[in-house]
């Protein structure tokens, strides 16, 4: 089943269940953040909660895209600052 | 506070395989993976979703159904999104720290098991940080637990889970769009004299050229000997550029997929202080383990790609043999019974390591990744260069620990998972030392960030508290 959530803002219908990172590279997101120390855009690398490099803020806590599931309603931002992949 | 006889990090073929047989012989058994489902990383989502797609990824992820069968219907308890992060040996045992969905638990017991598999090698080349370009173990996780095939892709680099994976791709309709190598014609002659060695291997050897046969079936375009490997683009992969046939080539592309085989997952092991050796076949450091798998620290075992690379096979007849001498340490099984279960599982291992001191040499890491250009990103995190690793080695850094301080390499979330092994080599090139004495970052627990109120819940030890930043 399709559920909304939104990334930075835009609402997405994505599949309830489905690897969070996998289903936003479905849809088209390619970056899910930007690096705190040159800005340059990144997304997954690893897809096993190794590399952190899909870290999103979910009511304002970093967490790993790769190791979560969709639900309806995900609040989802681009980390902003210094990555710290709290999770 | 919960008890238990063994505690298993990872439910891959090692675990899988390890808490089945200890719980068989009666010990009270709790495996903990991160993961919401069991299998690792080659059976991931084996018993969900993933069963269904066999006929992309081929019999034997069918190998790894039973595996997790057998586990179900024994008394072994599997924790799911289990991420453990904090390992503490003490009187009679260690107290192992998880956190599931964010709430921390902590379990203690008598003996414990890390198979926590393997890692990509980091492939540090020009590009390798752009949003598009991931490991080919992240295309499989794709493929496997989401049914999603990468696309536009290009393989690059050097190793047999390339073909697996090229295959895969193209059973599920969307082959990649070539298969660029870096290992070139010479190291495949060379590797075969090893072969002589690896003669009892040639199950794995006649699956790769089933492989190689229907790659070609495909139509899938392989160039060998490729050097220079560059990803292009401005935000995002564009495109894969190297030189090839005495010429240089390009190719548009939306995803690159880089694959410079895998290497073991030592954090745990590190974390913990265990000794590690350097493996020169396999170019990685590899934790010292007897013949069932127990490490420095007696108590403490190790088994399946986390304790050098083997494969899947190997990893789960470790994990048994593993199993059974937690066993007979425990007093559930005596000397005779547990040499007369191992007996078969020794066999079966023997025979999977014989075949890769060919594959190591048949499939070598590409130069480029072992010395990286100055300008190269090596540490993804905190954005330091080959050359930045370079000028502090000549201003006297002598270690990975000391590269930290000069400019916190390894020092970002990632703990220096994807450029440990780099920083290693490179300072072993530019000191003119062997790896063995150049060393490896010192890792400390948490193995995974935590929140302080994770932290403060468990009121975990004091040291886990200066671990990495949070
Ligand atoms: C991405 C990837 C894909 C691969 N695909 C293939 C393939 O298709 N074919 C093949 O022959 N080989 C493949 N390999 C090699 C493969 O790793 C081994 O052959 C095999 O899976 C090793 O089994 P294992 O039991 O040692 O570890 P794994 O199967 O890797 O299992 C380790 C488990 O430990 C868990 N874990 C690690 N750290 C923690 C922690 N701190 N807390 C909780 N859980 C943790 C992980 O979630 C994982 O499930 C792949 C390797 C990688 C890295
Ligand atoms: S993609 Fe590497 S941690 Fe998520």
């Amino acid at each position: 089943m399709l559920v909304p959530v939104t990334f930075e803002g835009a609402e997405m219908m994505l599949p309830e269940g489905a690897n969070l990172a996998a289903a936003l590279l479905a849809a088209g997101v390619g970056a899910f953040r930007t690096t705190p120390v040159s800005g340059a855009a990144r997304g997954p690398y690893c897809m096993m909660g190794a590399c952190f490099e899909c870290l999103i803020e979910i009511s304002g806590a970093t967490r790993q895209a790769c190791m979560m599931q969709v639900q309806a309603g995900l609040v989802i931002a681009k980390p902003k600052g210094r990555a710290n992949g709290a999770g | 506070m919960e008890q238990v006889d063994l505690g298993v990090i990872g439910a891959g073929p090692a675990g899988m395989a390890a808490a089945t047989i200890a719980a068989t012989a009666g010990l009270s058994v709790v495996v903990l993976d991160e993961q919401p489902a069991m299998g690792g990383q080659i059976y991931r989502a084996v018993a969900s979703g993933g069963a269904a797609r066999t006929d992309i990824l081929g019999k034997d992820y069918l190998e790894g159904a039973g595996l997790a069968q057998d586990l179900q219907a024994s008394t072994a308890r599997h924790l799911t999104e289990a991420v453990v992060w904090d390992i503490a040996p003490q009187e009679g045992g260690v107290a192992i720290t998880y956190s599931h969905k964010g709430i921390p638990a902590r379990i203690e017991a008598k003996r414990l098991l890390l198979a926590t598999g393997a890692l990509e090698r980091p492939v540090p080349l020009p590009g390798w940080t752009l949003p598009g370009v991931m490991t080919a173990g992240a295309g499989q996780i794709l493929l496997k637990a989401s049914g999603m095939v990468a696309p536009r892709a290009v393989l690059a680099g050097s190793g047999p889970l390339l073909y697996l994976l090229a295959v895969q791709m193209a059973r599920a309709g969307s082959p990649p769009l070539a298969l660029i190598e870096t290992q070139s014609l010479r190291d495949q002659l060379a590797a075969a004299p090893r072969l002589a060695g690896g003669i009892r291997g040639w199950r794995i050897l006649i699956k790769g050229l089933g492989l190689l046969a229907e790659l070609r079936r495909h139509g899938i375009r392989r160039i060998t000997g490729a050097r220079d490997l560059e990803v292009i683009g401005t935000g995002r992969a564009e495109g894969l550029r190297f030189s090839a046939q005495g010429r240089a080539q390009e190719i548009a592309c939306d995803t690159v997929l880089l694959h410079q085989g895998v290497v073991p997952n030592t954090q745990a092991s590190r974390a913990l202080g265990l000794a590690h050796d350097w493996h020169a076949g396999q170019r990685a450091f590899v934790p010292r383990t007897d013949g069932w798998g127990e490490s420095s620290h007696p108590g403490i075992f190790i088994a399946g790609d986390g304790a050098g690379i083997a494969g899947a096979k190997a990893a789960a007849v470790a994990g048994q043999l593993a199993g059974l001498q937690i066993a007979c340490q425990l007093g559930a099984l005596d000397r005779a019974a547990r040499d007369a279960k191992a007996q078969p599982a020794r066999k079966t291992l023997d025979a999977e390591r014989s075949i890769r001191p060919f594959l190591e040499a048949a499939y070598p890491v590409a130069a480029q990744i072992l010395c990286p250009a100055d300008k190269t990103l090596v540490c993804r995190c905190e954005e330091v260069t080959a050359g930045d690793v370079r000028h502090w080695a000549g201003l006297g850094c002598k270690g990975p620990n000391q590269t930290k301080a000069f400019g916190r390499v390894g020092m970002g979330p990632c703990q220096g998972r994807y450029c440990g092994l780099t920083v290693t080599e490179i300072l072993s090139h530019s000191h003119n030392l062997p790896h063995s004495q150049i060393g490896a970052y010192r890792i400390r627990m948490p193995l995974k960030p935590v929140t302080l109120g994770e932290l403060s819940t468990v009121n975990a030890p004091e040291d886990a508290e200066e671990g990495h930043p949070k």
